[in-house]
């Protein structure tokens, strides 16, 4: 029997119950949100449960959403089932101010790079990582850049001194 | 910072008996910035820590400041060794998530582009693995054929390595003649020189020795390290976007995806050796298709989308709708609908993804490149340990790494 998104739901509402929220699908990919503090425990379920089988870990990044308060930060996993062959997108949020949300490397060794750079840029405390430092910025660094709060360099500033890039 | 005058070692660092060996960030032996510390002891890897980041150029942060349009020379920096795919799979991240539909003409030009810059992606993993076994006439020999595929770029796009190559909706123009000539030549050359490399390598036995057995992994740790492309299935799982998610019409093409079942290094070559191949099946299979093409189907290179596609300057110094449509485009005032897509595309080195995240302002709200060798390239420690130093410098080639897409 295929699977198909419906029966992905199911599945999940009825262990999870109401735990699981927010379905809907876009461009043919089920997605849904639950609290983090049961992401490794929903996790494990789609990568344990025989008949769901989401075994791979696509991607895993993460998004600042400076509006949602309390909910600033999301973390976003695309999960894939090879043999059915569809993807799923999960995704757990968490406040700026307290960024701990368990680690999915234990589960899934290609989550630990990825993980390292959502806390690169976003800050996010991957709670149990094996060796959670940033991986493609300097370590001096004291700021996570891909938050909203620092935004890019407004391009129409005059006071530069661009003599260095024979501009000047 | 307090600032360090002398350097200190670990404790334990004299009396211990391994060596530790910083390998790069750049190294002859490592193509491209990587850097790697290690320990051996004597010539036997213990342990690696490898730190990337070295020519990390914040991507993701400044695509959410440009237009859909101004992010494809962005992606042509990602995977050099193949621009065009990363080009491409943008366009068809953008056209799927705005519900664009294209003629069939457009996506066969796009096939071509796409299975040319494959093998110019595998030529060049493939003749570096030779080089690193100690073979450097294989690299040298087909770099002339790499030239020809980047003069069929050139031809349609105008530049060769970083390509910005199409438009969304379409092609920039159409094809020249010049172009499918061009095309012919190297359909009618490239072969046989392919086979000469195979030969040179496939059975030869200094290369046999020297990546089987090396570099392997299973299956099911290939997949838990979030492999994907010819090193995944050099392990034997027969993943491949092009077959299980076809875009740009691949289901219209008849082709194998080879499979190896170690996943050491001699079978990542073979599986890269295979799909080339394929490749050029493919490009034939959709050169006769776009021949079939009559009257003015035969024409067709973009798609009506005036929004997102430019019109043609004379229209624009001629006509009143195209010249706003022009400003708009050129300005980036095109509001994008809300929603989010995740799109992946096949590329040189495994599946290239795209998660554009869209508030309904003019810019993404957050883009994210999957970026297929950053996360395979953790395997690495795990791949190299207990082995020689010198297959760990194979195993890395041969993994085909890229640092521009790595450190994205």
């Amino acid at each position: 029997m295929a699977l198909s998104n419906e029966t992905i739901q199911n599945k999940l509402v009825e262990k999870f119950g109401d735990q699981v929220l927010n379905f809907s699908t876009a461009s043919g990919i089920l997605s849904f949100e639950s609290s983090k503090e049961i992401n490794l425990k929903v996790l494990q379920y789609l990568y344990e449960e025989p008949s769901l089988g989401f075994t791979f870990l696509t991607d895993l990044c993460g998004v600042n959403y400076p509006d949602n308060k309390g909910a600033e930060l999301v973390v976003v996993y695309h999960l894939h089932n090879f043999s059915e062959n569809i993807r799923l997108r999960y995704s757990v949020s968490t406040s700026v101010t307290e960024t701990a949300v368990f680690t999915a490397s234990k589960l899934f060794e290609s989550a630990n790079w990825m993980e390292r750079e959502t806390y690169d840029f976003f800050g996010i405390n991957f709670v149990g990582h094996p060796n959670l430092k940033r991986i493609l910025n300097v370590d001096e660094m004291d700021y996570f850049p891909l938050r909203k709060e620092y935004p890019l360099e407004d391009q129409t500033r005059i006071d530069k001194d661009d003599e260095m890039f024979g501009r000047g | 910072m307090e600032h360090q005058t002398h350097i200190t070692l670990p404790k334990g660092s004299i009396e211990k008996t391994t060596t530790t060996l910083n390998i790069g960030p750049t190294h002859p032996a490592t193509h491209g910035v990587f850097q790697n510390i290690m320990e051996v002891d004597g010539e036997r890897v213990v342990s690696t820590e490898q730190t990337v980041g070295y020519i990390h150029r914040a991507f993701e942060k400044l695509a959410e400041r440009r237009p859909l349009y101004q992010i494809t020379p962005i992606t042509d920096r990602l995977n050099y060794c193949s621009s065009p795919i990363n080009n491409m799979g943008w366009h068809i991240t953008c056209e799927r998530f705005l519900k664009l539909e294209l003629p069939k003409r457009v996506d066969y030009l796009r096939v071509i582009i796409m299975e040319l810059a494959r093998i110019s992606d595998h030529l060049i993993c493939n003749s570096i693995v030779g080089v690193d076994t100690g073979a450097y006439t294989g690299f040298l020999y087909v770099m002339q054929y790499r030239e020809l595929i980047y003069e069929i770029y050139e031809e349609v796009c105008g530049s060769r390595l970083t390509t910005n190559i199409g438009r969304i909706g379409g092609f920039e123009r159409n094809f020249t003649n010049t172009a499918f000539t061009k095309l012919e030549k190297f359909l009618n050359e490239y072969p046989k020189v392919l086979k000469e490399f195979e030969n040179l390598f496939a059975r030869n036995r200094i290369f046999m020795e020297r990546t089987q057995g090396t570099g392997g992994i299973s299956a099911a740790r290939a997949m838990n390290y979030g492999f994907t492309g010819p090193n995944l299935r050099a392990a034997g799982v027969d993943y491949d976007v092009r077959v299980q998610q076809p875009y740009s019409s691949y289901q219209d093409f008849d082709f194998k995806v080879p499979v190896g079942t170690t996943g050491d290094n001699y079978d990542r070559f073979l599986v890269r050796n295979a799909e080339m191949y394929e490749s050029i099946s493919i490009i034939k299979q959709a050169y006769q298709k776009i021949q079939e093409f009559k009257g003015t189907d035969a024409e067709v290179y973009h798609a009506d989308v005036p929004e997102y596609y430019l019109p043609k300057k004379e229209d624009v110094y001629t006509k009143m709708e195209a010249l706003i449509w022009h400003f708009k485009i050129i300005m980036g005032e095109i509001d994008l609908p809300k929603g989010q897509i995740y799109s992946a595309v096949e590329g040189g080195n495994g599946e290239l993804g795209f998660y554009l995240v869209s508030d309904g302002g003019r810019t993404p709200f957050r883009l994210h490149f999957r970026r297929p060798c950053f996360i395979y390239y953790q395997a690495f420690e795990e791949l190299i340990k207990g082995g020689m130093l010198s297959d760990a410098v194979v195993t890395m080639s041969s993994l085909n790494l890229i640092a521009g897409e790595l450190d994205a």
